[in-house]
């Protein structure tokens, strides 16, 4: 499974640049960059389902924290309330993206990119001047330490140094054991970013992802600032969780959608399309048509329910309960099908 | 470019590309089959930069707080006592002053003997780096005064394996103990029955710094020692006057830097995913306790095995704070009647 694992990456990998290689011997990444959410849009814009662990390869560890997950936690627990994502869940997250870059005044070498993603301030330095990497009992933040090479046109990027966070927004967990490797890739006006995610504690083989970014010339970002509330009497008291085997939301996503209970579960031997061979039946159908989450090419036009905008607010001229209209195109060809079940 | 190079070039392209994506994924193997990851401690005493007069001493077993000034050096815990040159080395370097004050956090071994070790660095004379002989004694006929709570003197006075240059020279009873040193407060504040009876945190308050002995370890499970006093209960409370005394610069880091009995150097929200999981276990076996099940059951059960990848260590096995949990709310039980 490793060996085919890492030819398949290859093989995108080569695929993807090949298309798109220039002569250039570096690539200039500064500038102000837009999210696009054609891939994973519903997972990244208003949130996964609870107990979806389809497409990563946890071990039964992170499946069990993930059960043991109570949503109640980021809002109870205050410590959590204001945390930035971490670099890598940040380059999936909702905000837009500046790359500015450093240059040696001395050499006029470029020794570093500094990133600022528009969310919880969050900062991070990309390192080129091939400075060593701090001991491993320095301590550890949400933007980790990162250096990287250039592969030709692509930069290799290295983090580690990684508080603790979540792999996707319903509980699995990213330990402090994790390293992040990306690759950035820019086409044009494009940028793709390939994060790579190998953590020992939580996942059987590294989990691969993509996301991409377009030029967004005269972005401006504003600042950000954050201060917990205490919810309830005397927080340090309590930490919502769920006893093993006893979360009563965890079959919801495979019911709803007409999965097989197994195959939401997560695990290296659910990623592949040969898995749909052997995954089963599910015990109801999937729906006819999109019921939830239909149109999200941004936040605000995502639908929770026909009409009805995840933030709340009805969309003009669609009476309750109507089916889903088609899904307004972002960015031309990037947006998902019409009306296709997530 | 000619229509010729154009492919060639991108062919070359890709050729980086694979073997960088190969190269990636190469290391992730070598890590997954217990090869050193970026992260994994080296070996040998390193002296890790806090803040610009505190230093966190690792490598050589429990971690060793360095505070440093114009009245001389203060240790929170000492270092093993086959690290003490070593250590004693790493601290001339920062500094020319004595040693004059150990805070021992615990009775645990590790934690207090080098005391005598590095004791004997005062007696070699003040022409020595971090020598202390002939400098103002603090109630300390070695030049150096090692405080701990008194329920530590207490334990490894009565203790029979214990040699006397390990016994602390002075105590504190009360809930907290300060003094001033190197003009930053120093708060020394006893946590009662969590790791054991004899728990003290060290507070520097002007540098915002705070140092917890095996309160908190977030490389491994909680060691709780019953036979010493420990209780799940008392790690809880230890942990969440932490997060009380704790606060963030921004975001959920920086602000007050944690050093850990073991481990990396923390911040308030480690503290909070350190504290999360011991309230979680805790909270299983509580439940597994009202089902009626034993020890025995609720190891097999093995409550933890969620955790057991970020925190199994030799030292603190799983089966170990199982048994110190349940044995703790055990106790409870029986004290509430139940």
């Amino acid at each position: 499974m490793q060996q085919r694992f890492g030819n398949r990456v290859a093989a995108g990998l080569i695929a993807c640049a090949g298309a798109y290689a220039v002569s250039a011997q570096n690539v200039d990444f500064s500038g102000g960059w837009m999210p696009l959410y054609h891939e994973d849009g519903p997972e990244r814009l208003p949130g996964p389902e609870l107990g979806d662990y389809t497409g990563l390869p946890v071990n039964d560890a992170a499946r069990l924290r993930a059960d043991s997950y109570d949503a109640d936690r980021i809002s109870v627990v205050t410590e959590y309330q204001c945390r930035q994502h971490s670099a890598d869940y940040s380059m999936r997250g909702l905000a837009t993206l500046r790359i500015d870059s450093e240059i040696d005044p001395a050499t006029q070498r470029l020794i570093a990119f500094h990133t600022r993603i528009g969310f919880q301030a969050m900062e991070r330095t990309i390192w080129l001047d091939g400075r060593a990497r701090p001991p491993p009992e320095a301590v550890h933040t949400w933007q980790g330490f990162s250096t990287a090479v250039w592969d030709g046109n692509v930069l290799t990027i290295t983090t580690t140094h990684l508080k603790a966070y979540y792999l996707r927004r319903n509980g699995v967990p990213a330990t402090p054991l994790r390293t992040l490797t990306e690759h950035w890739m820019r086409h044009g006006e494009f940028l793709t970013v390939v994060t790579i995610i190998d953590d020992p504690a939580s996942l059987t083989e590294p989990l691969v992802r993509s996301q991409s970014w377009v030029l967004d010339p005269g972005q401006r970002m504003g600042t950000t600032q954050c201060e917990y509330v205490t919810e309830i009497p005397d927080p340090g008291q309590l930490v919502p969780n769920h006893l093993p085997g006893a979360n009563p939301w965890l079959r919801e996503f495979a019911e709803h959608y007409g999965l097989p209970y197994e195959a939401t579960r997560g695990g290296a031997e659910t990623l592949y399309p040969e898995y749909r061979l052997m995954m089963g039946q599910p015990a109801k159908p999937p729906p006819e048509q999109c019921e939830v989450y239909c149109i999200c090419s941004t936040l605000f036009d995502c639908q929770r329910e026909p009409g009805t905008t995840l933030l709340g607010g009805r969309l003009p001229g669609v009476p309750a309960g109507a089916p889903a209209p088609a899904a307004a195109p972002a960015n031309g060809a990037l947006s998902p099908p019409s009306g296709a079940p997530r | 470019m000619t229509g010729v190079r154009a492919p060639r070039i991108a062919f070359v392209t890709c050729l980086f590309i694979a073997a960088a994506a190969c190269t990636t994924l190469a290391e992730a193997q070598a890590r997954r089959n217990g090869v050193r990851s970026p992260t994994a401690p080296a070996d040998g005493v390193r002296a890790l930069q806090v803040r610009p007069n505190i230093y966190m001493l690792s490598g050589g077993g429990a971690n060793v707080t360095v505070q440093i000034g114009k009245h001389g050096v203060l240790l929170v815990d000492a270092p093993s006592p086959r690290l003490v040159s070593e250590a004693a080395a790493l601290i001339a370097a920062l500094t020319p002053a004595p040693i004059r004050y150990v805070i021992n956090t615990s009775a645990t071994r590790e934690h207090i003997e080098g005391n005598d070790a590095i004791a004997a660095l005062g007696r070699t004379g003040t022409s020595q780096p971090n020598a202390a002989a002939n400098v103002v004694l603090l109630g300390s006929a070695q030049g150096m005064t090692i405080l701990s709570h008194e329920n530590v003197l207490n334990r490894l006075t009565h203790a029979t394996d214990v040699p006397r240059g390990m016994l602390p020279t002075s105590e504190y009873f009360e809930p907290t103990k300060d003094f001033s040193f190197n003009g930053e407060p120093v708060v020394v504040y006893h946590m009662a029955n969590a790791h054991s009876d004899g728990d003290s945190i060290v507070f520097f308050r002007s540098s915002d710094v705070i140092s917890t002995g095996d309160v908190f370890t977030p490389d491994r499970y909680p060691e709780i020692d019953r036979a010493r006093g420990g209780s799940v209960q008392g790690m809880l409370a230890a942990l969440n006057a932490i997060l009380a005394m704790t606060v963030p610069e921004a975001f959920a880091e920086g602000g007050t830097k944690v050093i850990p009995g073991h481990g990396r150097l923390c911040e308030e929200i480690d503290v909070a995913e350190y504290r999360d999981m011991v309230y979680i276990v805790t909270e299983r076996i509580r439940d597994s306790i009202q089902k009626g099940e034993s020890l025995a059951e609720v190891q097999a059960a093995r409550p933890t095995r969620d955790y057991d990848p970020e925190y199994l260590s030799q030292a603190v096995t799983p089966a170990m704070f199982v048994e110190a949990v349940y044995a703790s709310l055990v106790d409870e039980r029986l004290a509430d009647g139940n």
